[in-house]
């Protein structure tokens, strides 16, 4: 029945991606190429998953894999779990229109496993079962801490899933063209076949095959790209300081800066910090939550109880950081690569948020759009794309379904008091209710701003669980009450600073914006150059108090700016110099430029209608009141020292009685929960 | 594997198992610390020392770019001390407490 069922679920993705095609990246001719591989991803996926299906039976082997992954196969997977699309597509994307800033990122995701090996990783496998929840439970009141746990874990899990379904959604439209809630739906029924027949088994399968089709693509890039410059490095940056794409772009970015740099300066500015982040306690921030947030990362920290002991987890990490970080420096020569073969305004073309560098890279190193080759290999990367969102969300649905099934209905509702069948059902059921609920968060989301999720993801991991892991491994003197409190006013904060910060829509600011455009701006007198200006005390940098002076960067001298036309007005002048050209390419750009120009005048005049006679955020806010994109720098130490306050007030007998044997568990794995034989 | 009852306050009292623990737990501290203090050099100095970043060492390649891969380099390096230590020496400590763990009374 089970292999009816797969093929059924295989058959109908596959025929639902065909029927919905319209326009995308790929040329309609080669659409065929990325359905081959498209198809080849997906039966080979499900093979994987009929094999696994034989082999899940009880709950060790559904939620752990019955803990028989080996270390070198769990550092793939895990590599497989969090390299997600944002990664892969986003990062090489900011490094291709931003250079240097977008690089830092890719530094904070490879740094953060060092938190994971040395905090983690071993002692989680040795004390833990299947979930967060069992670890907390271990010294600390049952019901309560795993009601906690659970509770967080769906909600970093629904943060991050929501941000996966919708991006994927997106992206997927953006390359082939599939229609948005045919390929929501697409991602969802194939990561429900893998989760709910294979279990652990079959997402650690998926993510393997997933992790390595992505490092291969980004080394053939890497291979084709770099090489053109005999594996140089300083050759390599040389080319990209004197292309004029990239200077255009900087000299884009750095507005009236540019001026009086040369452009061999522009070029190289591409190489220097400051181009797209601009607020270093911003930048400090996002760095806590990266580096403390993944290890507290519901979906990786369950990938650790499908070792058969520690040693096989520390093994892991060790894999898992040597992909991820070999994948991450990949990531500088595919983005700087994209930004000189394809260039800064051809990937803006595509998406805003610069997603379509690496497979417009994929295309021009296989010889371009009207090639071949060239088309294969941007089928093979968008491919690569789709398996990615499907591998990520497969383990973020197993992480939720588990926190779901196992924390809070054996753990909390039957008292840790059900039968294996029971809970092997309750787990499979759990997962059909969290794929059903992504799909339909997914289709709901659609059109709405979810970058900041996977943010919210990590800061809410960064505040919440690590404090009470962290401190129930480590702190004697830890118990229920400052873990459950630490846990609920960590996540509070962050949740609540990203709430009323700059990351959620203001209708005035939108509709100013809206305006500039369908009006027209005056003219701008001269104005002089002007140092960054700090706030007028720390805590103006955060929040926008009565009285504060905020921080400014810096601006760079301009000339004189004449009035920009309205939108109207700029067609009517693009549409008569249209009728006097003669020149082939200068038609081609007007009529680039008219088509730029009536997409951003129908933006400005559907955000008029949406906004209209709205002044404040979904929060009741004019502006943002807290000053930071990211929320770590408040809410993290706030966790962790709620977790000690609490702690300290209170006294709990059985997490001081436990205290022993769970350190001397978790340092030596006596006790540790066993590999099932097969 | 059968679990039989052990007394988890005597191991832990154990002075080999109080050795693992201190030398563990200064040994992770230290490389913690340094791992931390090392990696917000990077968002610090792209922001607040910029001109250093700045400077050319190699054709275009300068500080900044080789602070950023240096970062690689110390990750890897941290996770291979770690797993070095632990693989030769607190492996062989704890098997050797879990080996007489049941006569710890």
């Amino acid at each position: 029945m089970n292999l009816k069922l797969i093929g059924g679920a295989a058959a109908l993705a596959l025929v639902s991606t065909l029927a919905f095609a319209g326009s995308g990246a790929v040329a309609d001719e080669y659409k065929w190429m990325t359905f081959a591989v498209f198809g080849g991803i997906i039966a080979l996926t499900m093979y994987v998953t009929y094999w696994a299906a034989r082999q899940t039976h009880s709950t060790s082997e559904f939620y752990a894999a019955g803990r028989s992954v080996t270390g070198v196969q769990n550092g793939w997977a895990i590599a497989g779990d969090y390299l997600s699309a944002a990664s892969f597509l986003g990062i090489a994307g900011l490094i291709s229109l931003y250079g240097y800033d977008g690089f830092m990122y890719s530094v904070g995701f490879l740094v953060a496993y060092i938190t994971v090996l040395l905090v983690i990783a071993e002692p989680c496998r040795n004390i833990g079962k299947y979930t967060l929840g069992d670890i907390l439970a271990f010294r600390n009141d049952p019901k309560a801490s795993k009601t906690v746990a659970a509770v967080s874990t769906i909600t970093v899990s629904t943060f991050y899933l929501t941000a996966q379904m919708v991006g994927g959604g997106v992206l997927i439209k953006t390359l082939v063209g599939i229609d948005y809630h045919v390929s929501v739906i697409g991602v969802g029924v194939l990561m429900l076949t893998y989760v709910v027949f294979g279990g652990m088994k079959a997402t650690t399968w998926v993510q393997i095959i997933k992790a390595v089709l992505l490092v291969t693509a980004s080394i053939l890039l890497v291979l084709f790209t770099w090489g053109q410059y005999g594996f140089s490095l300083p050759g390599f940056l040389q080319a990209v300081v004197v292309d004029p794409k990239v200077q255009a772009q900087v000299a884009k970015l750095v507005g009236d800066a540019a001026t009086n740099m040369t452009p061999e300066e522009l070029g190289q500015r591409f190489l220097e910090p400051g181009l797209f982040l601009k607020n270093p306690i911003d930048q400090i921030s996002l760095g806590m939550a990266l580096v403390l947030g993944t290890a507290g990362l519901p979906h990786i920290l369950m990938r650790f109880f499908t070792v058969p002991t520690a040693k096989d987890a520390r093994k892991s990490v060790l894999w898992a950081m040597g992909i991820i970080g070999g994948f991450y420096v990949l990531t500088l020569f595919l983005g700087l690569g994209a930004a000189i073969n394809v260039g800064p305004v051809d990937i803006l073309a595509l998406d805003k948020g610069g997603n379509m560098a690496a497979p417009l890279l994929a295309q021009y190193v296989g010889g371009g759009a009207d090639s071949m080759l060239g088309n294969l290999f941007l089928a093979f990367v968008a491919a690569v794309a789709f398996a990615t969102i499907v591998a990520v969300v497969a383990g973020l649905v197993l992480a939720a379904a588990s926190a779901m099934a196992h924390d809070i209905y054996v753990g909390v509702i039957k008292g840790d008091r059900a039968s294996p069948q029971e809970q092997v059902i309750a787990a499979r059921l759990s997962s059909v209710i969290v794929g059903i609920l992504a799909i339909a968060v997914g289709i709901a989301a659609e059109g709405q701003n979810v970058a900041h999720l996977v943010g919210m993801a990590f800061a809410v991991a960064a505040s919440s669980n690590l404090p009470a892991i962290f401190f129930t491994l480590y702190w004697k003197r830890a118990n229920t009450y400052g873990i459950v409190v630490g846990m609920i006013v960590g996540a509070m904060t962050a949740i609540g600073l990203v709430m009323i910060s700059p990351n959620m829509t203001y209708p005035q600011a939108v509709l100013k914006e809206a305006r500039k455009v369908l009006q027209g701006e005056p003219a701008q007198p001269a104005m002089q150059a002007r140092p960054a200006q700090p706030a007028s005390s720390l805590l103006c940098e955060l929040f926008a108090l009565d009285g504060c002076v905020a921080y400014t960067p810096e601006r760079a001298a301009s000339a004189e700016k004449p009035a920009k036309p309205g939108a109207a007005e700029k067609l009517t002048l693009l549409n008569e110099k249209l009728a006097t050209l003669t020149d082939a390419k200068d038609i081609a750009k007007v009529k680039q430029d008219i088509v730029a120009t009536e997409k951003a005048k129908a933006k400005a005049e559907s955000d008029l209608r949406k906004f209209d006679g709205q002044t404040t955020s979904m929060m009741g806010l004019e502006k943002p009141f807290f000053l930071l994109k990211n929320p770590g720098l408040i809410s993290i130490p706030l966790g962790f020292l709620c977790v000690i306050v609490f702690s300290l007030m209170f006294r709990d007998k059985r997490a001081e009685e436990m205290w022993d044997e769970l350190y001397v568990r978790q340092n030596t794995g006596i006790h540790a929960e066993g590999a099932t034989a097969h | 594997m059968a679990k039989t009852a052990m007394n988890w306050a005597a191991i832990d009292a154990d002075p080999r198992f109080q050795t693992l623990h201190r030398k563990k737990t200064a040994f992770l501290w230290g490389l913690m610390l340094f791992s931390v203090i090392f990696y917000f050099l990077l968002p610090i100095g792209s922001a607040y020392f910029q001109e250093l970043f700045k400077v050319k060492v190699w054709g275009p390649l300068n500080i900044g770019i080789v602070f950023a891969l240096s970062q690689f380099l110390v990750a890897w390096a941290i996770a291979g001390i770690y797993a070095r230590r632990a693989n030769k020496e607190f492996d062989a400590m704890a098997e050797e407490i879990i080996r007489d763990a049941q006569h710890i009374k």
